[in-house]
Order: C-alpha cells, then structure tokens, then sequence
C-alpha cells in the first residue's frame, strides 16, 4: 500500500463514517474480489476452458491449469487480500475490535 | 524390517500422540467442549480447519478420481477449494462476531423463531451422518488393506481412538490432535508424491512435475503423453473430459456453496479470538488445503501413467504384486477375454458391476475368476479407483516406510474429519435440540453430560454405519453437500446481507430447498438408478450439481414468501446491524 493511501485512510479515520459507509465499502470489496472468484474458476476453468487450452503455458494447456492450479493459487491469494483491506477497512471506519 | 510391522510402527506412534494429546487437553466446561475455549490462534485453527475438511475422499479417494477422469475432476479442485473463498468473505466473520456456539444457534435467534432452530438442527445432523459413516469406511480399508485385520476390527479401532479424544476433549481436544493428523496427512500426501514425480519427470516439486516432460529421453510432457495414450486406448483425452459443460459449472458451484455451508468447517472459525482472526484464518486454511490440492492432479496423472505401463498388454503371471493383492481384496478384476494371457486396459466397462469371485477359483493364468457378465468392450480389467493413492507407492516401486507413511495419513484424514463431525452432531443435540428447545433448565455441567452421551452415541451410529455400510454410501455424498447448498447456505446468507428476510421466508425457503433437493438426489440415486443418464436430467444437470439449482430455488422462496408476510422486528434487524460490524465481538458466549 502507497504512502498515499495511508494518508487518506488516516484521514478516513478521523470522519470515521456511519456504518452504512462501511457496509457499502464491504460490498464494493466483496464484489471485486467475486469477480476475480468467478472468473478464474467458472470462466478461465470452465467456460473458456477449450479457447484457453489453445495457449500453451510452462507445459499445461492454460484452460486445464487454470481448472487444476491456478483457479486455487487465485483462491488463496483472495482471502489474504480480503482480510487485509477489510482490516484497513475497520481501522478507517473505527470499527475495529 | 517387514512393510506391515513398518505400518504397526507409524500407525501405533501416530495413535499414541493423537491419545497423548486427548489426555492433556480434557475439555471442563461447554465453552471449551463446543469451541476450545474461543482462544485458538487462527494458524492453528486454519491448520485444524484443513484436517477437519480433508476427509478420507480428499486423502484417499480425489486423487484415484482424477487419475480416472482427468478434467472432469476438475470440480473437484475447484469446488472444494472456492468454497472457502465464500467462507471467508460471506459467512465466517460474520458468525464468529455472533459470537454462539452453533451453526442452528445463528439461524435460530436471526430468524427468532425454534422452528428454523430445529429444520437447521436436522439438516445439519443429517449432513454429518452421511459424511462421517463414509469416514469410518475409509478406516476400515486402510486397515484391511495394510494391517492385515479385517474390516470390522479396523473400524472398532478407529471408534476407539476418536472416542478417547472428541469424547473427553470436546472441540478442545480435537483441535489439537487435528494440528497433528494435518501434519501426518501432509507429509504423508507429499513424500510420496515427491518421489513419483522425480521418477517420472525428474521434477521434484509434483506441480511443476505435472507440466513437465517426462524424464525418459521422449521430450513428450506429462500430459501430452496422456492425452495421446488415452485417445489411442480408446478413452477421451486427459485435459478434456466427457462431462457437458453445463455439468461441470452446476457440480463446482453446489461443491463450492456446500463447502462454505457445511457446519463441521463453518464451527471451526467460532474458536478463534476476533473476527480478523475469522478472515485470516479461511486464508491459513486454503493454504494447509492447497497443499495438498495442488499436489492431488499431478498424483492422479502420474498413477494413470504408471497405471497404463505397469498393467496394459503385460501378463497376468507377469504382473507385479501389489496387482494381486488388491485383487485379492476384490478391488481389482480380470476377465482374459480374448484368451492371450495378456491384460488389455482400454476404455468401458469390463463387465457388469463390481466384480462378483467365484470363491476362490483360479482361471487359466492364475487369476480369481470374476463371475461378472462381460462386455462388449475390449477391456479386461475393472480397478477401482479408491486404491490409486494407496497403492501409488507399491506402483511407483517406493520404499516400505514411504507406503507405512501412507497408511498413517490415510488414517489421520479419515479420523480428523470424523472427530469434527461427531462433534457437531453432539452440540446439535445437546445444545441445540435439548439446552435451547427441550431442556432449557440443564445446567452447564449436565449440558456438558448430555454433549459427551450424544458424542458417545454418535461414534457407535458411525461405526456401525461404517461396519454394515449401506449400499448407497457413496451415492448419498452428493447429499452432503447438496442439502448443504440448498438448505444452510441461503439461510445463513440471507440472514447477514438482507435485514428484511424474515422467519417466514427462511423457513419456507429453507425447506423447498431441501425437499427439492433431497427429491432429486433421492429419485436418480435410490428409488430409479436406472434413470439416473443426462437424457432425464433437469437442464442436463446431474444429482451431484442440482444443489445449485436447489439454492436457487431456496432463494426464489424466500425473497416470494417474505413479500407478503409481517416484516422482520426491529430487534432483529439491530442484531444484523451488531453482527455487520466487528467492534464489541467480545468471546462467544451462551446467553
């Protein structure tokens, strides 16, 4: 996280807004990080599976990698991601534990 | 020394410590039977929450199943693995700021009503039972396959030592001995691995093995030689699968909403200190999981390889021994059809079934003779797919510690996941049905008696249930999770991101879900098998994936029924506002 972003969560943290602004921060984080969960597992490893297969990668056809790697490597990267910017989330909000 | 003295030795020392670990954490009070006390650092849950998860299917079976269909197993990865994702950002920080001891306990104060409290009650015990008898079934393998006993001697072993800890530990006990199977199950699953993988590809990491060429000089990859062995014996390639597309994407979602909706996992995240902890602790948990569910497809495509060397077009005298032994077990069967002596492994079925022995009778090579009605099909030889992982080390040539390692993972996946289950299933009781619904006046210490009898009992259900297997075990896996993603996941959501569902609408919601769910699954896989092709199918897709369409249902219920019924009270939609947050958490509690 840049300098920058600290700063203004600082300030965040001073307003410290209502907890609806909080909720609304969740589901906008919750429904970017969906997204990559989607796309990884159902698009990537399913959907586009054949097209991607096309692509050649480190040996694996992308499409089967994706469906057997890499959707899980994305899976466990979410959550870290999820639980840091939630913390950051709580802290800009004074909602912390 | 000797293979089976090698197993006594690692299943013995294994047992000890699981024993050892019961003794010095005996659980005193409700709080520390049900969730440990509250104050599990989130590593050590998420390490515990991956050996509570992978189960004997994940240890013993996922890899066999891979082996065998390559692609389409791919739900499998993905399903079990991107549940957590919904875990962790849907429910787990949610539940754990609620702060109770149960999953019936959420739906019961969220939708202010005992009814929802016991439809979630009966859904979760039902869940659990259908999990855990196929448990104690994987126990009974490992040990008639490795100690030399039989199957019945096995289980009772395996009810014993979950008896001594998820008895008298409560979740506090089995949360500790589950940091210890994880690490048994890991090392197990991955040494072995390592060694195949260098065999093979001269690669030791297996998930770089997996995209590798192989070692043997032919500049082919792994896969490549797959795809084209496979095609040429008749099957469909490896990285494409048979299933329909539409198939694929219902089983990974009801796979991935059955994962984040099954309470023996959702528990788990209870016992940590803060809902931070909650959100971090799902990521330690994939990771533990990912350990081995990367490992899993580079496993399953190596034992297919080695499989196909090892077996097709070799005599039956000239084959090696682990391929009698499991043959001797009735895992694996030979019809010679056309007479050469040779086992020829293509695609179809062998025959009819499972193979049927004709006693002890040998044929012309030696071989049982299987009483089984032939096939059209050019293949010769049934194998079931349970036995890929524990007999990969025997196929691959390993040393005999490697296989004894083996055996004792087998057995920490199976019995870790077991003690989870008989442990929701005991607070379902005793809590949920008795302290909340029909002995509210038992004190804590009597709620304490009642969660150890209900545990107690449990265990002798499970053990029996893994001793006279019912023929549909395996086939109502799919209930599991299906019940799973119908009926506690939408709830539970429901009940955290849309204040307004209430009571009415759950419960209806909850219970179409079920019937429909339960009505399917129970129509394609016991009352009509026959039927049970994509032809009769709904949108083509199978039992194992209508859990999606079963939550969808649930959904479409709900949001119907809650239109036209008395809005949620005001306290209600306060408690969604507390829980939504997580400042004041405090320790989960009774009251």
């Amino acid at each position: 996280m840049s300098d920058q972003d600290k700063k203004s969560e600082g300030n965040k943290a001073v307003e410290k807004g209502s907890p609806q602004d909080y909720w609304k921060a969740n589901l906008r984080l919750l429904g970017k990080l969906l997204a990559i969960w989607f796309v990884v597992s159902f698009g990537f490893g399913i959907l586009l599976e054949d097209t991607l297969n096309a692509i050649p990668f480190f040996g694996f056809k992308l499409g089967f990698w994706f469906a057997q790697q890499g959707s899980i490597y994305v899976f466990v990267a979410l959550i870290f991601v999820y639980a840091k910017k939630m913390a950051a989330l709580d802290r800009a909000y004074g909602v912390e534990e | 020394m000797e293979l089976q003295t090698l197993t006594y030795l690692f299943v013995g020392l294994s047992f000890a410590l699981y024993i050892g670990i019961a003794i010095k954490s005996r659980a005193s009070t409700t709080k520390e039977f049900y969730i440990a006390g509250g104050g599990v650092h989130p590593v050590v849950n998420g390490m515990a929450t991956a050996a509570d998860w992978m189960s004997a299917a994940s240890f013993i079976s996922m890899a066999g199943i891979i082996a065998f269909s390559g692609y389409d197993a791919s739900v499998y990865l993905m399903g079990w693995t991107g549940g957590y994702v919904l875990l962790a950002l849907l429910l787990a920080p949610y539940l754990r700021k609620f702060g109770k001891f149960t999953v019936p306990d959420f739906i019961g104060d969220r939708y202010y009503s005992d009814a929802a409290r016991i439809v979630a009650a009966i859904c979760l015990i039902f869940i659990s039972f259908t999990y855990v008898a196929g448990q104690m079934r994987g126990v009974g393998i490992v040990f008639s396959r490795f100690l030399d006993v039989d199957i019945n001697t096995g289980v009772f072993s395996g009810m014993a030592i979950v008896f001594m800890y998820a008895v008298l530990g409560g979740m506090k006990g089995i949360t500790y001995t589950q940091v210890a199977q994880y690490c048994v199950l890991i090392f197990a699953y991955t040494v072995p691995a390592v060694f195949i993988s260098l065999l093979i590809t001269g690669n030791p990491v297996p998930q770089f093995g997996l995209g590798s060429e192989l070692a043997d000089g032919s500049g082919i990859s792994v896969l490549e030689k797959l795809d084209s062995t496979l095609v040429e014996l008749g099957f469909n390639a490896y990285t494409e699968g048979s299933k329909s597309t539409i198939d694929i994407f219902a089983i990974t979602f009801a796979l991935m909403v059955g994962t984040a909706g099954l309470p023996h996992v959702i528990v788990r995240f209870f016992t940590v200190p803060k809902v931070a902890d909650a959100r971090k602790s799902a990521g330690w948990a994939l990771v533990f999981i990912a350990l081995l569910y990367t490992v899993a497809p580079a496993v399953g495509a190596f034992a297919r390889i080695n499989f196909i060397n090892e077996v097709n077009e070799t005599k039956y005298t000239e084959t090696p021994d682990w391929f009698k032994n499991w043959e001797g077990l009735g895992l694996i069967g030979w019809q010679d059809k056309n007479g050469d002596g040779k086992i020829q492994y293509r695609a179809g079925a062998a025959f009819a079934g499972k193979p049927v022995f004709d006693d002890d009778k040998k044929g012309a090579s030696g071989e049982r003779i299987v009483t089984n009605t032939s096939t059209d099909s050019a293949n010769e030889v049934y194998v079931d797919r349970d036995i890929m992982v524990l007999a990969n080390p025997e196929i691959a040539g390993l040393p005999d510690w490697v296989i004894a390692l083996v055996a004792a993972g087998g057995l920490a996946a199976a019995l870790s996941t077991a003690a989870g289950l008989l442990l929701v299933i005991s607070t379902a009781v005793s809590h949920d049905l008795l302290k909340k619904k029909f002995m509210p006046h038992i004190s804590d210490k009597q709620e304490l008696m009642y969660a150890r009898i209900a545990a107690a009992a449990a265990v002798g259900v499970a053990g029996y249930a893994g001793i006279n297997p019912p023929g549909f075990v395996a086939a109502v896996v799919a209930f599991a999770f299906g019940l799973a993603a119908a009926s506690l996941f939408p709830a539970i959501l429901m009940g955290i991101f849309y204040k307004k569902m209430n009571k009415e609408g759950a419960i209806s919601g909850m219970l179409t879900g079920l019937i429909f769910t339960i009505g399917y699954i129970g129509y394609f896989k016991i009352i009509s098998p026959g039927d049970n092709v994509a032809a009769n199918w709904l949108f083509g897709i199978s039992p194992e994936g209508i859990g999606s369409i079963g939550m969808l249902i649930n959904f479409a219920v709900a949001f119907a029924v809650q239109r036209v019924t008395a809005p949620t009270p005001q306290h209600v939609q306060d408690l969604v506002d507390h829980i939504r947050v997580p400042s004041g958490a405090g320790s989960a509690s009774t009251h």
